[in-house]
């Protein structure tokens, strides 16, 4: 199955119901502080599952690749505070040169 | 000083334009990843919000199916849920106004109406906020989209390098906190644990509850709030 219209259509549906549930659905009722809290984690933990997929993962594998060496060079960036420009340009022309060496 | 109804705009504007940049990378990678131009351009309009773009498009880039795309694209959209309680007080009643706030409801809207510490700049900010962010970030997205339409192998330019990149830029912020350190850790081990045998975008959607372990194994430092990344 492959991306299509109706795909997208589910996935924009979807946010804008995130969206407006908090703003409009729930009325002025609160979450409890544990739901809020989990909801403020859930994105830390999601990114750090897509950086090592992102870089490591090929199909159901995990490798070491050209894509090493961009995200070594997209941490550097970002210890070094770059801003995202920098740090995503860098991290592309990490992994391009060394697809281009090997 | 306090801040004007004029800073707030030029706040705006600025933060828009360093989003726009992040828009033209979307475009570039969403192109690269195989989706047509109009699509990736109709992705920023009515699903804006970046990370789950973002998140989408990778797990479709790494041999995901749409299903588990939109899953992890939702799963990361969870948080508005949040963000649509901190505003509720700071904008107005009005449900129809509130219908359109919805579209607008992302990081950088709820980060600037609610840095305001006067109430009354808070609604203004919100919309300087999400307009600028959402003009921007459409800007950049056709840009980036047909540039990287024009573009040769995404692989041989390295773009694939560009989602670990950005993920990483995004998950800076949620690295202050203990508990955020904490999630992103215990993410990152449920997906490389998972990452060799089960099919691409279950160890995103799994990684979820690397949050839930945080929650729970992690003393709260100080109350939640509704706070943007």
């Amino acid at each position: 199955m492959t991306w299509g219209w109706p795909h997208l259509a589910v996935l924009a549906l979807g946010s804008y119901a995130l969206k407006v549930t908090g703003l409009l659905a729930l009325g002025s009722r609160e979450l409890s502080a544990r739901i809020t809290r989990l909801l403020a984690l859930l994105p830390a933990a999601l990114f750090g599952a897509l950086i090592v997929i992102s870089a490591f993962g090929d199909e159901r594998s995990l490798v070491f690749d050209a894509r090493t060496a961009g995200l070594a060079v997209a941490g550097l960036a970002v210890w070094r505070r770059a801003n995202f420009v920098v740090v995503v340009v860098a991290a592309a022309a990490a992994t391009a040169t060394v697809r281009a060496l090997s | 000083m306090p801040p004007t109804p004029r800073d707030v705009r030029r706040a705006a504007i600025t933060l828009g334009a360093a989003v726009g940049v992040f828009g033209i990378s979307l475009g570039v990678v969403a192109t690269g990843a195989g989706l047509s131009v109009p699509m990736v351009c109709a992705f920023s309009i009515f699903v804006f919000t970046g990370a789950t773009q973002f998140a989408t498009v990778s797990v479709l880039a790494s041999g995901g199916t749409p299903i588990a795309a939109i899953a992890s694209g939702l799963l990361l959209g969870a948080r508005h849920v949040g963000y649509g309680l901190a505003l509720h007080r700071l904008l107005p009643a009005s449900r129809r106004k509130r219908l359109l706030a919805a579209q607008f409801l992302i990081d950088e809207s709820t980060a600037m109406a609610t840095a305001q510490e006067d109430p009354a700049l808070a609604e203004g900010a919100f919309w300087w906020g999400g307009l600028s962010v959402f003009v921007c970030w459409n800007l950049g997205t056709l840009l980036g989209a047909a540039f990287g339409d024009s573009l040769g192998d995404p692989g041989d330019l390295g773009l694939d390098a560009v989602f670990p990149a950005a993920f990483l830029a995004l998950l800076v912020p949620h690295l202050r906190r203990l508990d955020g350190r904490f999630a992103a850790v215990a993410g990152a081990a449920i997906a490389l644990a998972l990452g060799s045998f089960t099919p691409p975008g279950v160890p995103i959607i799994t990684a979820g509850i690397g949050a839930l372990l945080a929650a729970r194994l992690v003393r709260a430092e100080d109350p939640p709030t509704g706070d943007a990344a």
